[in-house]
């Protein structure tokens, strides 16, 4: 069971991942980005981090998707002209980008030679109960830093969709 | 198959690819919006690999990073989006290539 979800979630999530980057349409993006983040929500719903999962929902499929929804009806974004990508894109991208995939995965399979089977249930510390308590005991400044954080991107989104344009 | 589980470096490997196709498409794609949910998608292979450690490790530091990660692209995310706004207001384009405003 566990590994037929992984591999539905995980395929979804691939191939949703892919979309984002060949889709013209910046909100077929958008869409296929939701798509991602529901299925990793299910993955770490797999991995026992229960409230990761839901904050994964609210926070990203719900809200910051919804902002960048709104920006793209708002903005009209049609099809992205295509304009040739810079020399250095185009040459050097793809082998910079297969290096990268292989140099990563070469690190996963040696830092992790003997395979740790995941298996739903084993680890049980992903609760709201366990994280709201590492949250305000050991990371409390952290926590208290990010809400001033929160605050100061907000003033400053505000501000920033206040100004006039300049003529 | 049923109740084997899952070797963790298969959530490794499909974080990898995830942020590979997110770099892939922050390099190729030529509208703002689109590199800016690709830098979203890379920020999400991150937490995938946060969580899967956080399960290899069986604490919960992983998670608290990976809640830290969403807080912080939440705000990324609202001034992101006004930066792209005020640049919309002012050149009527979200077209990467036409924004040099160190050039002109």
């Amino acid at each position: 069971m566990d590994a037929l979800l992984f591999l539905i979630f995980a395929s979804i999530a691939a191939v949703c991942g892919l979309n984002v980057v060949i889709q013209r349409q910046p909100i077929a993006s958008a869409l296929s980005l939701i798509g991602v983040m529901g299925s990793l929500a299910v993955l770490y719903l797999l991995l026992g981090a229960q409230f990761i999962a839901a904050a994964q929902v609210i926070v990203y499929a719900g809200a910051v998707m919804v902002l960048f929804v709104m920006v793209i009806m708002l903005l009209n974004a049609g099809a992205e002209r295509p304009t040739g990508a810079s020399l250095v894109a185009s040459t050097l991208g793809v082998p910079l980008l297969a290096g990268l995939f292989a140099a990563l995965a070469y690190v996963i399979f040696a830092g992790f030679p003997e395979p740790e089977l995941v298996r739903f249930g084993q680890f049980r510390q992903g609760g709201a109960a366990e994280l709201g308590y590492a949250l305000f005991t050991r990371y409390l400044l952290v926590f208290e830093l990010t809400s001033v954080l929160v605050l100061i991107a907000i003033a400053g989104a505000v501000v920033l969709a206040w100004r006039e344009v300049k003529r | 198959m049923s109740a084997a589980g899952v070797p963790l470096s298969w959530y490794l490997v499909l974080a990898a690819l995830l942020f590979t196709l997110g770099a892939a498409g922050f390099i190729f794609r030529r509208n703002i919006i689109t590199m800016f949910m690709c830098i979203e998608l890379m920020l999400n292979a991150v937490n995938l690999t946060f969580v899967a450690l956080a399960y290899h490790l069986r604490q919960v530091d992983g998670l608290v990073l990976a809640f830290f990660v969403m807080v912080v692209a939440a705000a990324e995310a609202a001034v992101g989006l006004a930066i792209i706004l005020t640049v919309f207001r002012n050149r009527a384009s979200v077209q990467i290539d036409e924004v040099q405003a160190l050039k002109d």
